[in-house]
């Protein structure tokens, strides 16, 4: 024990910088090993709601079938050549995935990751995570101009365009968070919405939740609007040309943006650490230990966020291109402006959150 | 000193990549040079610590118009011969407005005179400080009005781009979406039962 506290005395002493370095390394750690086991979940859960069993035949140190899939997934693509294709444009095809994998690794430094602590609180925070994710789309438009091939190009524009004009409806969603919070501080959000889980933002905001949740699953490209991969008209989108590795880090891109998007949903509508009971009475679990914040209740929203992910994909079929581009532009954004409009009169009559102004 | 290092790594990425912009041969090089710059331009005011407005530039810029310029530019069938065609014969008309643009620069920089002791940066502000803050409070008191008129301008820019572009053509077979969503299956289905038939 006393080694311990020795232990923590001498953590806090180190220089913020150093400790910042460590939480990072150790959050990208976790959030890449998240990704090979979310796409493990992904295939059991569709497995199961398909009455199949999923991968069970790699087992990881001979327990648990199935728990060594994503290793043996990641060996193979790794030991994959990687072509690239005669006449493509060889610095950019590189970097491209590249571009789509960073951003949704550097946004989570603002994400709170714990009671009042993220790895870099800054004050525009919300901002600072609207920005990284619409550089998302550049990876998508070099790695299909790069190609230098029909296919990819024309699943490239596909996928930018629909990324770029649910990018519109995703910021008007967070405007009513931000009017909520009276803040861009991540950190501060989720501290405004303390006192249980019925007044956390979900409750007053659940339109803009809506329109926040498809705008998140059409932004990832995943199912129901995963057109940039629609295979019997494009072959397989932007990233045809792309073998081995280079073609995995855009898989990891995918799922490392599906975690911080249900992390970030977490964060804007379920109260991000807070736990469900806080502030409750003591005989409805107020005063036990479920009541206290921590990082274990957003680990576990993200779980739940994340399963919606793998739900739509087992049950909904693909949109066809122009409804996508009317639900984006001419259904949700209306409804975000709409929403925001309610919330402005909320306001002014010191109605819900805004009781205290 | 970090600050000092910093400013002059992005300043050397920021010059080099403005510059490539006009250099680079291929179209698509020289907008992907231009996001560079802005990103670059973006850290620049981050050591200012004009942390909303480097934020800004990037979502802006960066997320929204440059990506709209390199699908433009992506999808041009550019011919370099007849773009190179009319160098020579413009030429004067373009070293005509490097120079306006250079003595104006140098007009701005000269009277303020040269230096890092005289450009000295703001001074640190505390951390409680907010710079979104500050400048929301500036925008919708003192400049509301200038604010306001700006976001009607770009209202009507729009509204006018899409007028401007916007056409019907006679005759055109179109899918009317929101009749097929609301459509039932009720109303396209009638099921009838009926007893089997037996074969004589």
């Amino acid at each position: 024990m006393s080694t311990l506290k020795q232990l923590g005395a001498l953590w806090a002493q180190l220089p913020s910088y150093v400790q910042s370095t460590v939480f990072t390394l150790v959050l990208t750690v976790v959030l890449i090993l998240s990704v090979a086991y979310l796409t493990l979940w992904e295939r059991k859960v569709i497995g199961w709601m398909q009455v199949r069993i999923g991968p069970n035949r790699v087992r990881l140190f001979g327990l648990l079938p199935g728990w060594g899939q994503p290793f043996a997934d990641v060996i193979k693509l790794l030991i994959k050549e990687i072509v690239i294709p005669a006449r493509a444009n060889k610095i950019l095809f590189r970097l491209a995935p590249l571009i789509t994998l960073v951003p949704a690794f550097a946004a989570w430094a603002v994400v709170p990751i714990a009671p009042h602590y993220a790895i870099a609180n800054i004050d525009a925070g919300l901002l600072y995570v609207l920005s990284l994710t619409s550089m998302g789309v550049y990876g998508v438009i070099l790695a299909g101009w790069s190609s230098n091939s029909k296919y990819a190009f024309l699943g490239a524009m596909r996928s930018a365009a629909q990324m770029v004009a649910y990018e519109i409806a995703m910021g008007f969603a967070l405007v009513g968070v931000l009017m909520v919070a009276g803040s861009l501080n991540l950190g501060t959000i989720v501290a405004r919405q303390h006192g249980g889980a019925l007044s956390w933002n979900w409750s007053w905001l659940l339109p803009l939740l809506v329109v926040y949740f498809i705008s998140g699953v059409a932004e990832t490209n995943r199912a129901p609007f995963d057109v940039a991969e629609g295979e019997s008209e494009i072959v397989a989108g932007f990233h045809v040309e792309y073998s081995g590795m280079a073609f995995a880090l855009f898989f990891l891109a995918e799922y490392a943006n599906m975690i911080l998007i249900a992390g970030l949903t977490a964060v804007f509508f379920f109260g991000g650490w807070l736990s469900p009971l806080d502030g409750y009475p003591a005989w409805l679990g107020g005063a036990s230990v479920l009541a206290l914040p921590g990082t274990h209740w957003l680990v576990f929203k993200i779980f739940v966020l994340l399963f919606l992910f793998l739900w739509f994909r087992a049950t909904f079929p693909r949109y066809r291109y122009d409804q996508i581009m009317r639900l984006g532009w001419k259904v949700l954004i209306p409804i975000t402006l709409v929403w925001i409009a309610v919330e402005c009169l909320l306001s002014w009559y010191h109605v819900g959150p805004w009781k205290a102004l | 000193m970090l600050p000092l290092i910093l400013f002059y790594v992005f300043g050397t990425i920021l010059v080099a990549a403005a510059l490539a912009v006009i250099v680079a041969r291929n179209p698509v090089y020289s907008a992907l040079c231009l996001v560079l710059c802005f990103v670059t331009s973006a850290g620049l005011w981050l050591l200012i610590e004009a942390e909303f407005l480097a934020i800004v530039l990037v979502l802006v810029y960066v997320g929204a118009v440059m990506v709209l310029f390199l699908f433009v530019v992506m999808m041009l069938d550019i011919n370099l011969e007849e773009l190179r065609s009319g160098f020579t014969r413009f030429a004067w008309l373009g070293w005509i407005t490097a120079g306006v643009i250079v003595f104006e620069v140098a007009g701005v920089v000269v009277t303020r005179k040269l230096g890092l002791d005289v450009m000295r940066g703001p001074v640190p502000l505390l951390s409680s400080y907010s710079n979104t803050q500050e400048l929301g409070a500036l925008l919708y008191s003192k400049y509301a009005y200038p604010f306001e008129i700006a976001a009607m301008l770009l209202l009507v820019a729009i509204v006018a781009a899409i007028a401007l572009t916007l056409r019907h053509r006679r005759g055109l077979k179109v899918q009317n979406i929101s009749r097929q969503v609301a459509a039932r299956a009720s109303e396209r289905v009638r099921l009838v039962k009926m007893d089997a038939e037996r074969r004589e």
